[in-house]
C-alpha cells in the first residue's frame, strides 16, 4: 500500500553520500536544483501540459534527490542529538525507572492557589468566554472584529458578521493581532533618551516646549502620522492645529493608496476611494490589471472581495455558472492563481494594456504598439467584459494615470454605479495632511523644532534617497508615540507608548466608509495612551479615550435625540449601520493629457507589501513570520522572486544569493524561483531586514530576518522601475520553504511513462487534485461521477478490512472543503494556530520540516513553469475512518472516537511518531523541542545568536522576554501540549463538546451549523464546512454527495470524513478549447 | 592460587539476588503505594484556609443552597468560587467584627482577592465540566465527599482517571435512583435541602450513603434496570461516554 517502508527509508539514510548530505545539519530545506538539472527541468516543462500536477519545480524534476527527500517523514533526522545504542538504553532504563515518580505531582508540587473576583462582573459566567466586537486597523481600514475573551483575557479575533468589510471572516493579520497584545517587546514605558520618565513629566517638560512655540503660531511644530480614518482622533488633531495655526501635519504611509487617490481625482476632479462589487447580480467577469483583490496585505475590503467573488463561482450540484477572471499581473497573486486566465507581464506594461483596453472598447486613446497579450485572445476578453457585465480592477501599485484610465473603461463597460461605486476617501490624512517631502525640506531647513511622530517607522520605510535619518537629526524635539520601539525611536528625544487597538476606545472607517467602532477588552498592559489621547494631553484637555470617542459621536448627533441607545448599540454591534453617502458622478478624464506608454527592457523591479508582515509592522510576530506566504510558502524571510526560465539563463536556484543593484543601491538577497513569474521581472517583498523592533523582527542569519527592499525604494517609482541589474555572488543561503513538506505522494511516474498512472492495485489512480473546465463539468458531469462511482465500488470490493468496525450511532462529523472557492490566503491557517495553541517554531526549525501548523494549503501547479495553472488545496487530518496511524501506534494514543473522530491523546503518547509514518495525508506534527514554550525558548536562541553577533541590539532583550506574558495568550479550552508529543488536527473538538454539553442541557439535537470550526470561521470564502453526516438535512451531508466531491487518496480504503470538491475552471472558450473526456482524466 | 569465591560468597549471592528480586518490586510497589497515597492525592487530609470557611455551618446549620456560592454549577465548566462582595453580603450584617472574617473584610476594602488553597483539582490535560454532570443528576457529593459536613474542607476522592471510569463506562450504576419524572438538577440540590430540614431520617438508602459521600453506584438489578431506563431517557450514549475526546482534548 503505502510506499513508505523502513528498508526503502534506511537505504535512503546514511549508504550514499547524497543521502548523508541530505540528512545533514547544513542542508535543513530541500535539494535545490543543480546545474544539470536545470536543463533536465526546462526538457520536462516543455513537454508538460494537461493533467500533471507538481507542488515546486525541485519535484517537477523529479530529481532521485527530491525522490529521497519525499519519501523519508522525517528528514534531517541527524540534526537530533547524536546518541549511541548504549547511551539510548542507559536514558530508556533512567527514564522507564522514574516514569512512576511523575504520578506524584502532588507530593512535590507547591499548593495552588485559587483567587475569586473581589467584585464578580455581572455578565460572566466563570468559565464562558464573553465576545465585544471591535476593529482593527491596518493602513488606516477597519476591519470587524469578535474579541473572545476569558475572564477578562482577550484569547482570540474572529471576523464580526455584522461589519461589512469582515462579513464574520478574518485574514491572517487580523487575527495575529493578538499575538501582539501579549508581545513582550512592545513599548512598555515613556523613555526620554533612553532614560524612564513618566507622563506627567512629558507633559511638563513638552509643554513648556509648546509655550514658547505660542508665540509663533507653532511654526516649529511638525506632525507625522500615518494612514488615520479614525474621525474622533482627527478632531483632536485639528484642534491642535487650531491652537498652533503655523503647525503643519504630515502624512506617510510605505503601501498607501496615494496612486487610486490621485487616478479618481484625475478621472473625478477630486479624491475619491473606489468600492467593488463582485457579487453575482452585478458583476459577471472581472479584468484585474496587476491587482489582487483577494489579499489583506494589497487591497483592503479584501475579504467582502473574495466573499463576493467566491460566492460568483459556488456550484451546488451538477449545473452550474461562474464569473469569470481574467488577471494581467506582474507578480503572481492570490488573483492570478484563482484567475481563469492569466498573462504575466511587466508592471510598466500594465499601462499599454490599459491603453489596448481602452481603444478597443472605443476611447480615443492612441492604442499601445506592443502587444504583450496575443491579439485574439485579447479580443475575446475585451467581449466577454463588455457582453457579461464586465468590471476592471486597478492595483493599488499602479501610477495615478492607470487608474484615471481604468475609470474611463469602467465608465465604458458600464461598470461604474453597478460594480465599481465610491465614497469619500476612508484615509482622511491622505486628503488632509501633507506629504513627507514637505517635511523633509522642512527638517532639513532646520525650522522644525518639535517633531510628532504618531506610529509608522519613517527612518526605515520612507524613500532611500530622502535620507530621512540625517533630516531627522535636524529637529529639536522628536517625540514617538508606538507600540515597538523600533528604528525610528532610536534617535528620538522622547519615545511614548502607545495602546494596542484591544486595549483603546476609538473609532475608524470600514473599506466602504461605514464607521467602525474599537472597544478595549482588557486594561493597558503597559503605560500605553492611546492617539486621540495623546492630542487631547497636548490639547491641554486631557481626556480617557472613551471620553473621547463617546463626546465625538454625542457632539455629531449619533442617534439624534436617543443617544444613549444609540450608542450603545454601535458598541454592541461595532459598527454604525448608517448608509454611507456614496459619491454619483462620471468620469471625465482628459485622454489628451495621458502619458504616452514607456518602453521597457531590461529587468524590472517590483516592491510589494509583504504577504504576511505586510510593510513590516508585524515584523516582530511570530505567526506571520512563520505563516508560510501564499505563493512561495516562504517562512521568516523575503527574497528576489524571480521566474524559471530567467533562473535557467542566468543559471540560478533557490538560495542562491544574488547582489541587486538599483541606482547606485546594492543590496544582496536569496533567489526565489517562483512559476508564473513574468520574463525579467524581479519582485521583492518590503519589511523585511530589521534593525530593531524587537526580537523577533531582527532576527538574522540562520534564523531569517531577509533583506532591507526599503534600500532600494525611491520616491519617484515606489512600486515599479527598470534599470535594476542582478548577478550572482556565488554564495548560498538556506531558505526555509514549506513548499515541498508534508507532501502527499501521488503514484509513481515511471520514466517514459509521462502522464499515465501505473495501478499497484485496482482503482489504483491516485486523485489528489481534482478539477474541471465548467462547461465540461456541466455537459458530461453525471457520466464523470458514474465512472467515479465505478471505481469506487471496486475499490470497496477489494476491501480487506471489515465493512463495519465501529458501531456508530449519533453524530458523525464529517467536512467538506470546496477547492473550488478556495483562494489560498491562508486566514485558516491562523485561525487553527490562535484556536489550537500552535506554537513558532523559528526558521532553523521550519528547515526541518517542523512546523506546528496542523492545517497547512497545498498549492499544485499544473502546466508549464513560465505560466502555470495553480489549484490550492487545504489538508488537515482527513479523520480516516479506517485510519492508518490508528493500528500502529504502540499505547494507543491515537484512537476512534464513536462520533467518528480521530482523536489524539496527548496525555498517553509516547513520542514513536509511527502513527506519522503511516499518515498517507502527512498532517500529524510532532513537537520536538518544548515548542509551546517556544515564544521564550525561540527568544533565546535568536537572542544568544544575536548577542555573539551584535552584542549591542540584544541588550535588555533576555530581560524582557523573561516575562510571562504570552501564556495569556492561551485558549483555556485546548491543552497546551508538551515535547515528545504528536499532535493534529483535532475537527476542534473543544468546540463540539461544548456543542454537544449545551445542546444535552437542553435536551436537544446539536443544530447544523452550530459548530463551526476555527478554519471555516476565518475563510472568507466559505470553503469549509462542517457537521453532521447522519443529518440529511446538513449542509455537509448534501456536500459530500455533490457530484464534485472526491476522498483524497480514495484508493488507500481510509474513508476520510472530510471530503474534497473539485475545481472549476471557466476559461473563455474563445481562448482555451473545450475540454474533452479524455483529458479529463 | 588462592580461592577467589570464599565459601561466604554463596550466601552473598543469594542474599543479593533475593535483594534485587524482592527490593525492585519493593521499590516499585513503594513509589505507587505513595502515588495512590493521600500524600500524593491529597484525599481526606484538610487543607488549612486564610479564612476557616466551614461548609458544616452554613450548609447544614444555615440552611444555605451550594448555588449560593458556586454561582456557575448549573452553566459553566467551572462551579464558580464566591467573590469576596458574596461573602459580604451576609459578613456586612452578621459577625461583622470576628477576627477570624477579617482577611474578607480586607479584601473588601483593598479590592484584592483572597487567596484560598485549592482543594479539588484535576491535571491540566483532563476538562471537566461541572453543568452537565449536575444536569445528569450527578450529585455534588458523589464526588466531593460529604461536603456539607466539613468543617475545614478536604478532597473526597483521588479523582484518578480509574475513578471516574467508574461511571463512565456504567452510568447506570449512578442512576438507579434518579426520578424519572422530576428533573435530575432538581434532585440534586433537594436532597440538601432534605437534609437540612429533616436529617437522614427517612432517606433512602443511597441518599444516606450520599450524604455521607459514600455512593459508589449500585449494583443491585432493579437500580440498574432502572438505571439503564434513565440512560436512555436522558440520552446518554454510554460507549461515548468513554470515549477518549470526551475528557482530553
Amino acid at each position: 500500500m503505502e510506499v513508505h517502508d523502513h528498508g526503502h527509508r534506511d537505504e535512503g539514510h546514511g549508504d550514499t553520500a547524497l543521502g548523508s548530505e541530505l540528512l545533514s545539519e547544513s542542508s535543513a530545506v530541500a535539494p535545490s536544483l543543480s546545474a544539470d538539472l536545470q536543463t533536465e527541468l526546462k526538457a520536462s516543462l516543455a513537454g508538460k501540459t494537461g493533467k500533471q500536477y507538481w507542488r515546486s519545480l525541485e519535484e517537477l524534476s523529479d530529481s532521485p534527490q527530491m525522490q529521497r527527500f519525499m519519501d523519508d517523514e522525517f528528514p534531517n533526522r541527524s540534526s537530533l542529538a547524536q546518541i549511541n545504542r548504549r547511551d539510548m538504553l542507559k536514558f530508556m532504563g533512567a527514564s522507564m525507572a522514574l516514569a512512576g515518580l511523575s504520578g506524584c505531582r502532588s507530593v512535590f508540587m507547591p499548593q495552588e492557589k485559587l483567587v475569586p473576583y473581589v467584585k464578580a462582573p455581572e455578565e460572566l459566567v466563570p468559565g464562558m468566554p464573553l465576545f465585544y466586537a471591535s476593529s482593527m486597523m491596518l493602513g488606516g481600514y477597519a476591519t470587524g472584529v469578535l474579541v473572545e475573551q476569558h475572564e477578562g483575557r482577550p484569547t482570540r479575533l474572529e471576523g464580526n458578521p455584522e461589519h461589512g468589510s469582515s462579513l464574520g471572516a478574518l485574514d491572517s493579520l487580523s487575527q495575529a493581532e493578538i499575538l501582539n497584545l501579549y508581545d513582550p517587546d512592545r513599548t512598555s514605558v515613556v523613555t526620554e533618551k533612553d532614560d524612564i520618565s513618566t507622563w506627567d513629566l512629558f507633559t511638563e517638560r513638552i509643554g513648556v516646549q509648546l509655550e514658547l512655540q505660542n508665540s509663533i503660531g507653532g511654526a516649529g511644530v511638525r506632525i507625522l502620522t500615518g494612514a488615520i480614518s479614525s474621525p474622533s482622533t482627527i478632531e483632536q488633531i485639528e484642534n491642535f492645529l487650531k491652537t498652533y495655526p503655523q503647525a503643519r501635519w504630515h502624512s506617510y504611509e510605505p503601501v498607501g493608496r496615494g496612486g487610486v487617490y490621485a487616478g479618481a481625482k484625475a478621472a473625478f476632479g477630486r479624491a475619491l476611494e473606489p468600492i467593488y462589487d463582485f457579487s453575482k447580480e452585478k458583476t459577471k467577469a472581472i479584468l484585474t490589471l496587476d491587482a489582487d483583490f483577494m489579499s489583506a496585505a494589497s487591497m483592503p475590503g479584501s475579504l467582502r472581495y473574495a466573499r463576493e467573488f467566491a460566492e460568483g463561482r459556488r456550484v451546488v450540484g451538477d449545473r452550474g455558472d461562474m464569473n469569470r477572471l481574467y488577471a494581467i499581473e506582474s507578480t503572481p497573486t492570490l488573483c492570478g492563481a484563482m484567475a481563469d486566465h492569466r498573462w504575466p507581464v511587466k508592471s510598466a506594461q500594465i499601462y499599454g494594456i490599459a491603453l489596448n483596453l481602452a481603444a478597443a472598447l472605443g476611447l480615443p486613446v492612441q492604442a499601445s504598439s506592443t502587444n504583450t497579450i496575443p491579439a485574439e485572445h485579447f479580443a475575446a476578453m475585451v467581449e466577454d467584459l463588455r457582453a457579461n457585465k464586465g468590471v476592471v480592477v486597478c492595483g493599488d501599485f499602479q501610477p495615478p494615470h492607470v487608474h484615471a484610465l481604468v475609470h474611463a473603461i469602467n465608465q465604458s463597460l458600464g461598470a461604474i454605479g453597478r460594480s465599481v461605486r465610491f465614497v469619500e476617501p476612508v484615509n482622511a490624512a491622505a486628503t488632509r495632511a501633507g506629504d513627507l517631502l514637505p517635511l523633509l525640506d522642512d527638517l532639513q531647513a532646520g525650522t522644525v523644532e518639535l517633531l510628532f511622530i504618531i506610529g509608522g517607522n519613517p527612518l526605515y520605510d520612507a524613500p532611500a534617497e530622502y535620507q530621512f535619518a540625517e533630516s531627522l537629526k535636524k529637529a529639536k524635539y522628536k517625540i514617538h508615540h508606538t507600540l515597538y520601539e523600533n528604528e525610528t525611536s532610536q534617535l528620538c528625544s522622547w519615545v511614548l507608548p502607545a495602546t494596542h487597538f484591544l486595549e483603546e476606545w476609538g473609532d475608524g472607517l470600514g473599506h466602504d466608509g461605514s464607521v467602525s467602532m474599537i472597544q478595549p477588552v482588557i486594561a493597558p498592559l503597559y503605560e500605553g495612551r492611546s492617539v486621540a489621547e495623546l492630542f487631547s494631553l497636548l490639547n491641554r484637555k486631557p481626556r480617557g479615550s472613551y471620553d473621547i470617542v463617546r463626546d465625538y459621536w454625542r457632539r455629531n448627533g449619533l442617534g439624534g435625540g436617543n443617544f444613549e441607545k444609540s450608542w450603545r448599540q454601535f458598541v454592541h454591534d461595532g459598527v454604525l449601520k448608517k448608509p454611507v453617502v456614496e459619491f454619483s458622478g462620471t468620469p471625465a478624464v482628459s485622454f489628451a493629457t495621458l502619458p504616452a506608454p514607456t518602453e521597457t527592457s531590461g529587468w524590472e523591479i517590483t516592491f510589494r507589501a509583504d504577504p504576511t508582515i505586510y510593510d513590516g509592522r508585524f515584523a516582530n510576530n511570530g505567526w506571520l513570520q512563520e505563516l508560510p506566504k501564499p505563493l512561495t510558502k516562504l517562512t521568516w524571510d523575503n527574497t528576489a522572486i524571480i521566474g524559471p526560465a530567467d533562473a535557467t539563463e542566468m543559471g540560478l536556484h533557490i538560495d542562491d544569493v544574488v547582489r541587486i543593484t538599483y541606482k547606485g543601491t546594492t543590496v544582496e538577497a536569496g533567489v526565489f524561483v517562483l512559476p508564473g513569474q513574468p520574463r525579467q521581472c524581479l519582485t521583492v517583498h518590503l519589511g523585511y531586514g530589521r534593525t530593531r523592533g524587537g526580537v523577533i523582527a531582527t532576527v538574522q542569519g540562520d534564523h531569517g530576518g531577509g533583506f532591507n527592499a526599503y534600500l532600494l525604494r525611491r520616491a519617484d517609482a515606489p512600486f515599479f522601475s527598470d534599470g535594476v541589474t542582478i548577478e550572482k555572488v556565488g554564495t548560498e543561503m538556506n531558505l526555509a520553504t514549506t513548499q515541498t513538506h508534508q507532501p502527499i505522494e501521488a503514484a509513481k511516474r515511471p520514466p517514459g511513462l509521462e502522464g499515465s498512472v501505473v495501478p499497484q492495485f485496482p482503482g489504483d489512480h491516485r486523485e489528489v487534485i481534482l478539477d474541471y473546465k465548467l462547461d465540461f463539468f456541466n455537459e458530461h458531469i453525471n457520466e464523470e461521477v458514474e465512472k467515479r462511482a465505478e471505481i469506487s465500488k471496486e475499490i470497496r470490493e477489494n476491501n480487506l478490512f471489515p465493512e463495519e468496525i465501529f458501531d456508530w450511532k449519533g453524530e458523525q462529523w464529517a467536512m467538506t472543503i470546496d477547492l473550488n472557492t478556495c483562494i489560498g490566503c491562508n486566514a485558516c491557517v491562523t485561525a487553527c494556530q490562535s484556536e489550537n495553541n500552535i506554537p513558532v517554531v523559528g526558521k532553523v526549525q521550519v528547515g526541518r520540516h517542523r512546523e506546528m501548523h496542523w492545517i497547512r494549503i497545498d498549492r499544485y501547479y499544473s502546466g508549464s513553469g513560465d505560466n502555470p495553472t495553480i489549484n490550492w488545496q487545504p489538508v488537515t487530518c482527513v479523520h480516516c475512518e479506517k485510519a492508518p496511524c490508528e493500528p500502529v501506534c504502540p499505547v494507543a494514543a491515537t484512537v476512534h472516537s464513536q462520533e467518528g473522530l480521530n482523536q489524539m491523546i496527548y496525555n498517553r503518547c509516547v513520542g514513536t511518531r509511527y502513527c506519522s509514518n503511516n499518515c498517507p495525508y502527512k498532517v500529524r506534527r510532532f513537537n520536538y523541542l518544548n515548542f509551546s514554550d517556544n515564544q521564550r525558548q525561540f527568544a533565546t536562541w535568536a537572542n544568544l545568536d544575536q548577542q555573539q553577533k551584535n552584542p549591542e541590539a540584544a541588550v535588555g532583550v533576555t530581560e524582557k522576554n523573561r516575562r510571562p506574558l504570552l501564556k495569556m495568550l492561551n485558549n483555556p479550552d485546548v491543552t497546551v501540549r508538551g515535547r515528545g508529543v504528536m499532535e493534529k488536527c483535532t475537527y476542534c473538538v473543544q468546540r463540539i463538546n461544548n456543542a454537544r454539553i449545551e445542546a444535552k442541557k437542553a435536551n436537544r439535537r446539536i443544530k447544523d451549523g452550530e459548530i463551526v470550526t476555527a478554519c471555516q470561521q476565518a475563510c472568507p470564502t466559505q470553503t469549509i464546512v462542517f457537521g453532521d453526516q447522519t443529518d440529511p438535512a446538513a449542509r455537509v451531508t448534501k456536500l459530500r454527495k455533490d457530484p464534485r466531491a472526491y476522498l483524497l487518496l480514495e484508493e488507500l480504503q481510509t474513508r476520510p470524513r472530510t471530503s474534497h470538491l473539485a475545481k472549476l475552471r471557466n476559461p473563455n472558450p474563445a481562448i482555451e478549447p473545450a475540454q474533452t473526456a479524455e483529458a479529463a482524466h | 592460587m588462592a580461592q577467589i569465591f570464599k565459601p561466604s560468597s554463596n550466601s552473598i549471592t543469594k542474599v543479593a539476588l533475593l535483594g534485587i528480586g524482592l527490593g525492585v518490586p519493593s521499590v516499585w510497589l513503594a513509589l505507587a503505594g505513595l502515588s495512590r497515597s493521600p500524600a500524593n492525592t491529597k484525599v481526606d487530609v484538610q487543607i488549612n484556609q486564610p479564612i476557616p470557611f466551614s461548609h458544616q455551618h452554613h450548609v447544614t446549620e444555615l440552611g444555605i443552597d451550594c448555588r449560593y456560592c458556586h454561582t456557575a454549577v448549573e452553566k459553566s465548566a467551572f462551579a464558580g468560587l464566591p467573590s469576596t462582595e458574596t461573602c459580604m453580603s451576609c459578613h456586612s450584617q452578621i459577625w461583622t467584627n470576628s477576627p477570624l472574617l477579617e482577611p474578607v473584610r480586607q479584601s473588601f476594602e483593598t479590592n484584592r482577592p483572597i487567596e484560598w488553597n485549592l482543594v479539588n483539582s484535576i491535571p491540566q490535560f483532563v476538562f471537566f465540566n461541572h453543568s452537565i454532570h449536575v444536569a445528569r443528576g450527578i450529585n455534588c457529593n458523589t464526588c466531593h465527599g460529604p461536603v456539607q459536613n466539613m468543617n475545614i474542607t478536604w478532597k473526597g476522592n483521588a479523582f484518578q482517571m480509574a475513578w471516574c471510569l467508574q461511571c463512565h463506562r456504567a452510568p447506570e450504576r449512578y442512576l438507579g435512583d434518579v426520578k424519572a419524572d422530576v428533573d435530575p438538577r432538581k434532585q440534586v440540590f433537594d436532597l440538601y435541602w432534605r437534609y437540612q430540614t429533616h436529617g437522614t431520617k427517612g432517606m433512602e438508602k443511597s441518599d444516606q450513603e450520599r450524604i455521607r459521600g459514600k455512593f459508589e453506584g449500585s449494583n443491585l438489578t432493579e437500580d440498574r434496570e432502572h438505571g439503564k431506563e434513565m440512560v436512555e431517557r436522558l440520552g446518554i450514549k454510554v460507549q461515548q461516554l468513554a470515549d477518549c475526546n470526551i475528557c482530553h482534548r
